[in-house]
């Protein structure tokens, strides 16, 4: 059936809470108004005003009363209204979900899932465009799992609600109305395995979320010069996959790293530093990374446009680093 | 009758004198006290003498360099946890702030395990992860010592709501549990708490929220962090019930935290309880606490809760001097053996310093479908 990635995260949602009525949704707007993006549209008719709860506009309290009630036998879905509201509830985020089940020495599970819409949309301006990944990666205890198309993101967000850890769960705001053909019937996705998405030879793409999208059209239009690339979309972002990084780049010999974050502190930065570390002896070249400028996301369309990665930047890269390669060879 | 109340009878003999709840109210609750019979009291008096002596015996400890880190202890304030916890069923929750040991104990943790914890050792009631400051025992229903202020606040929010999710949306009548968040005077002026008694009001949920006011943030003073320094009004404005009790008075503080638990048992929702209290040690060990004026300190020591209540017990004819001396020698047995237990427990494997940070993960297997479901589908 086709559907669009809104459908797919709704569809997931409601088929893990008819399966297990220990699933709850916390957020705001997420009940009667039917979230943000309609993830939850309707639900609170079917499940009720406790299973799909609205809260007040409370970003730390909330999400604390979820990693609380995960400890205490719920498994709570928590929507950020907008992933940066997100950074109000860093504390519960970091300290509690993140190391609780360490410090409590292994007693307390936090199965918790913290969703939102994430990354740079259309001229949302700063405070709404942010991606909390790199953020997130620093903290300890937490996995980090991006979505990228309406099938993964239904397979991934139920496999997340099952699992016994503390998930945050990236969703790209210019995805939500991406449209696929999905099985009818449910499926769950592994959340720490990268997936392939197009085979190549001369060059790897590790990338996730909405850049996924960029580095095929980018491969698209390559393939008319002969350069064929190849696509991995990390889907984890926390552990990385690094069984699947190897395999590609031993075959590849060559890597880009591409992602929507500031390449300051970013989580392209730990992906390089995995990928030298891992990676060197098949390497034939320095890897490099494609990223976000470290601004705020500008309002202005044009200067938002300039601060994220483009096709144009993504093929200028690939360029880049054939040539040496191409010049050998002639 | 309270001044205001007289003054405003002696400016205007005309009026009627303001509704009751217009007065100021602190001090109303002191004559309530809860009425206990010689088992019980000898039970809370037992209580609080562990708390004072294993936190004396921990301070020691730290001073001979067996405990580390940042070590807070509760001397004084016994007979708030006391008073509370003891009110409590074993499956019952509470959370706590950094200053932790003493709730554990009262909740039921052994000793040893709170001792050996402290030491870092494998037998730590937190397996040596945790500390000073982050007792846990899923067992006894003490989810946590947290460091940050108020942060214990929502995790507390959050099992009062699995409590009452369990009752209201799953039917399952046996989940009458409460849940106690213990929280300080300087956590009150935190925003995260008035979050969270609305949100505990809004949903009715069973939490009892309880200030330990003692009167110091560390080095701030309440009287200049509170532009309201009556906490237990702060719950009324969200529909939260408040009360103020002489939190050096076990009896008063078992008095309001009972009618509290009876009130989340009951499914009517959240109370706020401020037990007016004093720390007799600095914040923490690390803290020469030379900004309190000695005059102060020796006015709280005057109300010694464990002297008071011995005292209390004595008058009732429940105890007598020689009794008091054995209990306090029973609970000395109690705390060394406590020491023994965590001296020759052994430390964490250092390869097993990764254990504990992940729960197994979900591993993905193919959906099976019931006849039923599948038709369900194909319609």
């Amino acid at each position: 059936v086709e559907r669009t990635m809104f459908q797919a995260l709704h569809m997931a949602t409601a088929e893990e809470m008819e399966r297990d009525p220990t699933v709850c949704l916390i957020g705001e707007d997420v009940g009667h108004y039917g979230g943000s993006y309609k993830v939850s549209k309707d639900l609170h008719y079917r499940f009720g005003n406790f299973q799909v709860m609205d809260t007040p506009i409370v970003e730390n309290t909330f999400t604390g009363m979820a990693i609380g009630a995960a400890a205490t036998g719920l498994r709570p879905i928590v929507e950020g209204m907008n992933m940066g509201f997100l950074l109000l509830a860093y504390n519960q985020i970091a300290n509690n979900a993140g190391m609780m089940r360490y410090t409590s020495g292994g007693q307390y599970d936090i199965p918790v899932v913290i969703r939102g819409p994430g990354g740079i949309g259309k001229q949302l301006g700063p405070e709404h465009s942010q991606r909390l990944e790199a953020y997130l990666n620093a903290v300890p205890g937490l996995k980090l799992v991006a979505c990228s198309t309406p099938r993964n993101a239904r397979g991934l967000l139920k496999a997340a609600i099952r699992d016994n850890n503390p998930v945050v769960f990236f969703e790209h705001v210019l995805l939500y109305n991406l449209k696929e053909e999905i099985p009818y019937l449910p499926y769950t996705q592994a959340i720490d395995k990268a997936e392939l998405v197009k085979e190549g030879k001369d060059l790897t793409v590790l990338c996730y979320s909405r850049q996924r999208h960029v580095a095929v059209e980018a491969a698209k239009r390559l393939e008319k010069t002969g350069l064929s690339l190849e696509i991995i979309d990390l889907i984890s972002l926390k552990p990385l996959d690094v069984e699947a990084i190897k395999k590609s780049i031993s075959k590849t010999h060559r890597c880009i790293i591409l992602e929507e974050s500031s390449k300051a502190g970013g989580v392209g930065a730990d992906i390089l530093s995995c990928v030298i570390e891992n990676c060197s002896d098949t390497l034939a070249d320095v890897p490099t990374r494609v990223g976000a400028k470290d601004i705020p996301t500008p309002y202005n369309a044009k200067l938002e446009e300039a601060t994220v990665p483009s096709v144009e930047d993504v093929m200028a890269q690939v360029m880049w680093m054939m040539t040496p390669h191409m010049v050998a060879k002639r | 009758m309270s001044v205001s109340a007289l003054q405003n009878i002696a400016t205007s003999t005309a009026e009627a004198p303001p509704a009751p709840a217009d007065l100021p109210k602190r001090n109303y609750l002191r004559s309530m006290r809860a009425n206990v019979d010689a088992k019980v009291a000898q039970m809370l008096y037992e209580d609080m003498c562990l708390g004072r002596q294993f936190e004396d015996m921990c301070a020691q400890m730290y001073y001979r360099g067996r405990v580390a880190g940042f070590v807070h202890l509760y001397n004084g304030q016994e007979a708030v946890s006391t008073g509370i916890i003891k009110c409590l069923r074993k499956d019952d929750v509470i959370s706590s702030t950094y200053r932790d040991h003493v709730h554990a104990l009262s909740k039921g943790v052994p000793a040893r395990e709170v001792m050996a914890e402290l030491y870092g050792k494998e037998t730590g009631c937190s397996k040596g992860r945790g500390g000073s400051m982050h007792m846990f025992s899923k067992e006894w229903g003490v989810m946590g010592g947290f460091a940050f202020i108020s942060e214990n606040v929502p995790i507390a929010l959050g099992a009062a709501f699995s409590i009452a999710y369990r009752r209201q949306q799953m039917l399952d009548e046996s989940a009458d549990q409460v849940v106690v968040c213990f929280l300080g005077d300087g956590a009150s002026n935190n925003g995260i708490f008035y979050e969270a008694m609305n949100m505990a009001a809004l949903a009715r949920l069973p939490i009892i929220f309880v200030v330990e006011n003692n009167n110091w943030a560390i080095g701030m003073a309440h009287y200049r962090s509170t532009s309201v320094p009556e906490i237990y009004k702060k719950g009324p404005a969200f529909g939260v019930p408040g009360y103020e009790v002489d939190g050096m008075d076990v009896l008063a503080v078992r008095a309001a935290a009972r009618k509290a638990v009876k009130r989340a048992r009951a499914g009517e929702g959240p109370t706020l309880i401020e037990a007016l209290t004093y720390r007799f040690r600095g914040h923490s060990l690390a803290d020469p606490d030379e900004l309190r004026a000695p005059l102060e300190k020796s006015a709280w020591l005057a109300r010694d809760p464990i002297a008071t209540f011995g005292e209390y017990m004595k008058d009732m004819g429940y105890s007598n001097d020689y009794l008091l001396k054995e209990t306090q020698k029973k609970v000395r047995a109690l705390v060394e053996d406590s020491v023994s237990f965590a001296e020759s427990s052994p430390e964490p494997k250092v390869e097993e310093v990764g254990e504990y940070i992940f729960a197994d993960g979900y591993v993905p297997e193919p959906e099976h479908f019931s006849d039923e479901e599948l038709h369900q589908y194909a319609v």
